[in-house]
């Protein structure tokens, strides 16, 4: 009986974790893709968008789902648009009012979470056929594994691209002359520039997949 | 602008995906061959070729700033703009709602093959960034906007069977085992926007 079901059994669990790893919405599902590219130049703003889709797909899986039995099918994608544009509106007042910079740093990415194919393949392929909580676990784990893709991604493009993290320069200050650097630019490091544009962000998801698929076997395509 | 030149800058220069990164999840999942590839193609075309003149007009005698002028002149001073994202992608749910039952009702075998990605299509990034692109690019006529994305489809097409034949060529070279289809995938994506790098800047 689905009463008598825990709200942290083992399936809900496994709801939260698969998508970190063995069902994750980039590398697995395919899911999410554009904005990922876009937003993973710089560690801090990937953050902020990731915590953003996080909300958005928790909570318009929890809308959703109240509503599946209400919703008619031929009419469904209208109805989820409206639902994830309101919440998407909602997240973006609430960054302007409290973290205005990176708001203006994303600009229009807040916005193209509407068409932030994560969530409506979740709304899809889930909360129109499971229940509320169950949803928002799945919306969770989601945001969660679409975030873990987009850190990792951010980190290395910025740290390779320009040297800093979070805006700190962790690689040393780079200055007109190798004599007035320091750090690593003093012995002649140079920044690779190219990690900056949109298609290292593609071979470093490449690379990403190549790694995660070597360590969990069953993921690899025949 | 003449309309050839409009035509031939939407599917080169400015390309959906290579230039923009638009429509990337669709892209990367529908071209494991280079038919279902064609039919997805075709499916973005036609919604592409619809929705950007629609929104066209939405544009120009709705939202934009005194574009209810022809109510009245009382309505001159109100500008819309604010509604746009919610209009234009009413638009696009409602033609991709129609698409849907078209190919369902008329290619069962393409509807089940497209599977989750056909009503995805409305949140197909390229659907709607091609109605914004059109508002930023303030084009003067109508047949400009329908040459516009009819373009623009185009040129996702072509990259989405460009890809789709690659795939299918690639499935016969030996590729490390745990790299095979999505990650190689990913590898060529971006092998092919470096290529198409360089038509940027190329003014006609």
């Amino acid at each position: 009986m689905a009463d008598k079901e825990g709200l942290f059994s083992k399936k809900n669990i496994n709801l939260l974790k698969d998508p970190l790893n063995d069902n994750n919405p980039i590398t697995v599902q395919v899911l999410g893709i554009c904005s990922a590219l876009a937003v993973t130049v710089q560690l801090k703003p990937a953050i902020v968008m990731a915590i953003s889709v996080m909300v958005v797909v928790a909570a318009s899986n929890v809308i959703v789902s109240s509503l599946r039995n209400l919703i008619p099918n031929r009419v469904r994608i209208i109805v989820q648009l409206v639902i994830v544009a309101a919440l998407v509106i909602l997240v973006d007042l609430t960054l302007k009012a409290y973290a205005y910079d990176i708001s203006k740093q994303l600009s229009v990415f807040v916005g193209l979470i509407i068409t932030n194919c994560i969530v409506m393949g979740r709304l899809e392929a889930f909360a129109l056929a499971n229940k509320p909580w169950a949803s928002f676990l799945d919306g969770i784990g989601n945001g969660a594994g679409y975030g873990l893709i987009l850190v990792v991604v951010s980190f290395f493009r910025e740290l390779l691209g320009s040297g800093k993290l979070m805006g700190f320069e962790i690689l040393g200050h780079k200055a007109k002359t190798i004599a007035e650097s320091t750090g690593l630019y003093a012995i002649g490091y140079e920044n690779n520039g190219f990690m900056l544009l949109a298609p290292m962000a593609l071979i470093v998801v490449g690379i990403y997949i190549w790694i995660q698929r070597s360590f969990n076997s069953k993921l690899i395509e025949i | 602008m003449e309309l050839a030149n409009i035509f031939i800058k939407s599917i080169f220069i400015d390309n959906m995906i290579f230039a923009y990164f638009l429509g990337m999840c669709s892209f990367l999942a529908v071209s494991k061959s280079v038919k279902t590839a064609v039919g997805l193609g075709a499916a973005v075309i036609f919604v592409l070729t619809i929705t950007v003149p629609i929104n066209y007009l939405l544009d120009t005698y709705i939202l934009r700033a005194g574009a209810l002028q022809w109510l009245g002149s009382s309505y001159k001073d109100i500008d819309l703009s604010f509604l746009s994202y919610i209009m234009f992608i009413a638009v696009i749910a409602a033609m991709v709602q129609l698409v849907e039952m078209v190919v369902e009702r008329f290619s069962p075998a393409l509807y089940s093959s497209l599977g989750i990605f056909l009503p995805l299509i409305a949140v197909n990034c390229a659907i709607l960034g091609g109605s914004l692109f059109m508002q930023q690019k303030d084009f003067s006529t109508i047949t400009e906007s329908v040459v516009y994305g009819f373009g623009s489809g185009i040129g996702w097409l072509l990259a989405i069977v460009a890809l789709a034949s690659i795939r299918e060529k690639i499935s016969y070279s030996n590729v490390p085992e745990p790299l095979k289809g999505l990650g190689i995938t990913f590898i060529i994506t971006g092998l092919m926007a470096i290529a198409f790098m360089s038509f940027m800047g190329i003014k006609l």
